[in-house]
């Protein structure tokens, strides 16, 4: 096996060095170098979702992407949502709306919700209900996920 | 009860805040140290003797601890458990790793330990298994038939068992039949459960004191540490079951699988940790399937749509071993055939079958989703064949409400309903009479709106002891601790359910003390009192009434210990605010902290009178006296494309009555939830077996469930017609929405398309099939 390569990134807006074979996933990394367990692993192949991060603005399954490829990236998980003041819009929205019940494909749809709502604020239920399927959720018949959205949206 | 402060309320879920923040502990998020991870060789075949089993490339791998097959623990380990007793029924042995015989593409093999999952991988792929392979018998009819291939040597023939039962006259119902007798054979799909979270187990030894802990992503943990002792032959005191934060279930981690067995063997042979997180490939192989039946139906009727009688013959497809509760499914659709009507002749022949397949089991609904589909679309086979109102068919064979308790011809006693009233409430909300008007005009104009109804009824709050394989009661414990916090322990260990929450909100009424002073524990077997899970929509009316029944008991010990402390005679007090006030005199009143402290210090002046304890805990067992009927109405209207076959949602109206409602946020979720997967069943999902017993649909590419994209809006209300089996009038709701979902959309479709002579599709109805029927079909005149 290769020897691990040295990775430099910013990862949840914070500069963070860390060793990684180059066959590991970044969804590996992040779960099992950099102890950042809140990205989950639903399929491990791009189908469902739940390991949802945002690279550079951009939303990506962790599980499609190798820890290598975020050298001097930009990366947030969802341990990097909440600010200073608490939880993030979103995080709130979801609590408000209880939509979650399991709550494991829950960080993957906040990652994925708020990669659209940087890009575009104002999102129609159409485009939401577009953008999230992507992501799967097997408990809420996503009705609540995609009302708590469009709550967030308006209260940022 | 007290005065309800947080029950019927929209309390926010205390869950909630640890899963959204990505701080929730899950079986995979375990970090172990000297964890080793386990891969397993899986059979590649449905049905094949194994030759010779090569495992010597795979042991020389750099980084692999063992590998172990089959027949190095044959001896040494029990088999997988099938709690059902079914007279006759055929059990054969379910080994944890396969001996001498594979019978479904996914059977476990072989394990391989190493310190990574990369290398434990790269050495399952070196072991090197020599197969003949065998015919697979693939198809349940087929596998009925004498002559066909037998799958288990130890067994006859592939009838697992056979059960015959009837009610009434049936014979008479169909010779007084006023309408050509109804006849139609219904498949009720096979279902992958698929949980996010997929199945994991974690297991460590420590040697010592011979204690073995598993970690297990279970809806039964004490259930599960009873069982598993059994296998690996330790004594259950031995054995510590701790269920984290599970990822969803829907029945799937209702049971005991091979590789709890094989993970506790692993760990107690190696003396280090083991892990093993099923990837989401073998979680469709390998993990229990739901529903799979072949369901025909005979029903006799009077020219009003009356029911005289009904034949059923299930025809259920079990897999090639019996997983825990597998052959006790399908005798669930007989025993709901009926439905919320009143018909007294009913005859019903179940066969379960093997087949070269994975087992299927519980999932979401468990044999209730079935008989709902069938009776429900019996309902508007009727209506058709009759040219009468769907609605009015059924108005006119429900149960009366004046008629409950009723007793179903099946024997079962149905608790309380107003079908009538539940009925009326969905029509009105949806409009029917409009809806039926606008549907004539849409046809006018070449477009093709259907409205499909499903009234439905379910058994709930599992159950009984005496109808359960291994007890229907649920425990509780609830303490008040020296500081005046509050812990719950609870057996019903949840997986998305929210019992947190619930039982937080009734012990807060109850006690009045802050919601947020109170905890729920679960899920560790160390520390919980034995409980026996969540499943069968009974978390809350089991469950939550156990809770209730300890804080009755609590409360009896909190009036005797204030009325000592505040020196009167009377224990009549009233718990709010976060103190205990005598009734009807403010003065004699304290502080549940005080109360708490007394209790415990139990040297307070006066000191506790001799008989009383210090402490203050209480435990109950409840066991309820009869299953709860949850019912309700759902009203799907579709719009179905002629030209593509696509169905679009135009509505979704659902009533339904779960009973008393200790909180509307988790109930709304439970059914939001469930409808999806109903309408996933409906519309979407399939789990497809190819001739020679591959899984064709084995990833979420293949198997569809339902995406954001797919779900309409739900328009929902309730009535509430609280239960009397337990105090909390509570009647269970976590199936609900599947039970009643399924039959309202593919009657929407088959609606919808009764302009093309379409009289039933199967399931599920994909653009293809509907744009075939349409194809095939010759449009009326």
């Amino acid at each position: 096996m290769p020897g691990r390569v040295h990775v430099i990134a910013i990862i949840n807006g914070e500069k963070r060095e860390f060793l990684c074979e180059p066959l590991q996933t970044l969804l590996e990394v992040l779960r099992d170098e950099l102890k950042l367990t809140g990205t989950k692993e639903g399929c491990s192949n791009g189908n469902c979702g739940a390991c949802s991060v945002v690279l550079d603005g951009l939303l990506v399954d962790s599980c499609l992407v190798l820890g290598v490829e975020v050298e001097g990236r930009s990366l947030v998980t969802i341990e990097g949502l909440m600010g200073s003041d608490g939880l993030h819009p979103l995080q709130k929205a979801f609590l408000e709306n209880a939509a979650l019940q399991c709550g494991i494909c829950t960080p993957g749809f906040i990652m994925a919700a708020k990669a659209l709502l940087d890009k575009k604020p104002r999102a129609t239920e159409a485009e939401v209900r577009q953008w999230c399927a992507g992501n799967l959720c097997r408990c809420t018949g996503y009705d609540k996920i995609v009302r708590a959205i469009l709550a967030a949206e308006k209260s940022m | 009860m007290a005065v309800a402060k947080y029950v019927c309320t929209r309390t926010k879920r205390k869950e909630d805040r640890r899963l959204i923040t990505g701080l929730s502990t899950y079986v995979d998020d375990l970090k172990l140290p000297g964890l080793l991870h386990v891969a397993i060789i899986r059979s590649i075949h449905a049905y094949a003797k194994i030759k010779s089993i090569d495992i010597s490339s795979a042991q020389k791998l750099p980084g692999v601890v063992a590998v172990v097959t089959g027949e190095e623990i044959k001896d040494k380990l029990g088999s997988v458990p099938c709690a059902a007793q079914i007279p006759d029924l055929k059990v054969p042995r379910h080994p944890v790793l396969a001996i001498g015989k594979v019978r479904y593409v996914g059977e476990a093999i072989a394990a391989v330990v190493a310190g990574d999952r990369y290398v434990a991988q790269d050495a399952a792929d070196l072991v090197e298994v020599n197969y003949e392979p065998l015919a697979a018998v693939v198809d349940p009819l087929k596998a009925l038939e004498p002559g066909s291939t037998v799958i288990h040597e130890e067994c006859k023939d592939n009838i697992a068992f056979v059960t015959k039962t009837a009610a009434g006259d049936v014979a008479k119902a169909f010779r007084e039949a006023e309408a050509p007798i109804i006849k139609q054979r219904m498949i009720n799909q096979r279902l992958i459960p698929m949980a996010m979270e997929t199945r994991g187990v974690v297991a460590q030894y420590q040697p010592g004191d011979k204690m073995l802990t598993l970690w297990s992503s279970s809806q039964i943990p004490h259930l599960l540490r009873t069982l598993v002792a059994g296998i690996v032959g330790l004594p259950e005191n031995h054995v510590r079951v701790i269920v984290p934060e599970v990822g969803g279930g829907f029945g799937s981690k209702l049971n005991v699988y091979r590789e709890e067995g094989l993970l506790a063997y692993l760990a107690m042979k190696l003396g280090r940790p083991v892990k093993w997180i099923e990837g989401r490939r073998e979680n469709f192989l390998a993990t229990i399937h739901g529903r799979d039946q072949i369901d025909d139906v005979e029903i006799a009727v009077k020219k009003d749509g009356t029911v005289l009688g009904l034949k059923l013959k299930v025809v259920a497809d079990l897999g090639a071993y019996h997983q825990l509760l597998t052959p006790l499914i399908p005798g669930l659709t007989g025993a709901m055939i009926v439905g919320c009507y009143r018909f007294p002749n009913v005859s019903i022949e179940t066969y379960g079958v093997f087949t070269n397949k994975m087992a299927t089991d519980a999932y979401r609904g468990a044999g209730r989703p079935e008989a709902t589909y069938l009776i429900e679309r019996v309902m508007d086979l009727v209506a058709a064949e009759l040219k009468l109102d769907p609605v009015a068919v059924r108005q006119n064979n429900f149960v009366p409400m004046n008629a409950f308790p009723y007793t179903t011809p099946t024997g079962l006693t149905y608790d309380s309903a107003n079908y009538q009233n539940c009925f009326q409430k969905a029509l009105e909300m949806a409009n029917y009479k409009g809806l039926r008007e606008e549907q004539k005009k849409l046809r006018q104009q070449g477009k093709y709106m259907g409205i499909g109804i499903s009234t439905y009824v379910e058994i709930c709050a599992m159950g009984p002891s005496s109808g359960m394989p291994a007890g229907g009661w649920e425990s509780a414990t609830v303490r008040i601790e020296p500081t005046g916090k509050v812990t719950i322990y609870t057996g019903s260990s949840p997986h998305g359910q929210g019992q947190e929450t619930t039982f937080s909100q009734i012990a807060a009424d109850e006690l009045g003390v802050p919601f947020d002073d109170i905890i729920v524990q679960h899920g560790d077997t160390s520390t919980v009192q034995y409980g026996i899970g969540t499943f069968g929509s009974r978390a809350t009316a089991v469950g939550g009434t156990a809770v209730y029944m300890a804080l009755q008991q609590l409360k009896e010990k909190v009036g005797k210990l204030a009325a000592h402390l505040l020196k009167t005679d009377s224990s009549a007090f009233v718990l709010e605010g976060g103190r205990v006030t005598l009734k009807g005199d403010s003065s004699k009143s304290m502080s549940f902290f005080d109360l708490a402290q007394a209790a415990y210090h139990a040297k307070s002046l006066p000191p506790l009178p001799p008989k009383m304890e210090p402490g203050l805990s209480a435990t109950a067992f409840f066991e309820p006296s009869n299953y709860t009927f949850p019912f309700g109405a759902h009203i799907a209207v579709v719009e179905v494309d002629p030209e593509t076959g696509e169905i679009n949602f135009k509505r979704y109206v659902g009533v339904d009555d779960c009973g008393r409602i200790i909180n509307p946020l988790t109930v709304h979720g439970q059914i939001h939830g469930g409808i999806a997967q109903g309408l996933g069943q409906a519309l979407l999902e399939e789990a497809v077996y190819d001739e020679n017993g591959q899984l064709i649909t084995g990833t979420l590419m293949d198997y569809a469930i339902p995406k954001s994209v797919d779900i309409p809006w739900f328009e929902l209300d309730k009535t509430e017609t609280p239960s009397p089996v337990n105090p909390l009038g509570v009647k269970g709701v976590g199936e609900a929405g599947t039970i009643g979902s399924t039959p309202a959309i593919v009657n929407a479709v088959v609606d919808a398309l009764a302009p093309f002579g379409v009289r039933h599709l199967d399931m599920p109805l994909k653009s293809e099939r509907v744009w075939q029927a349409i194809k095939n079909a010759k449009p009326r005149a």
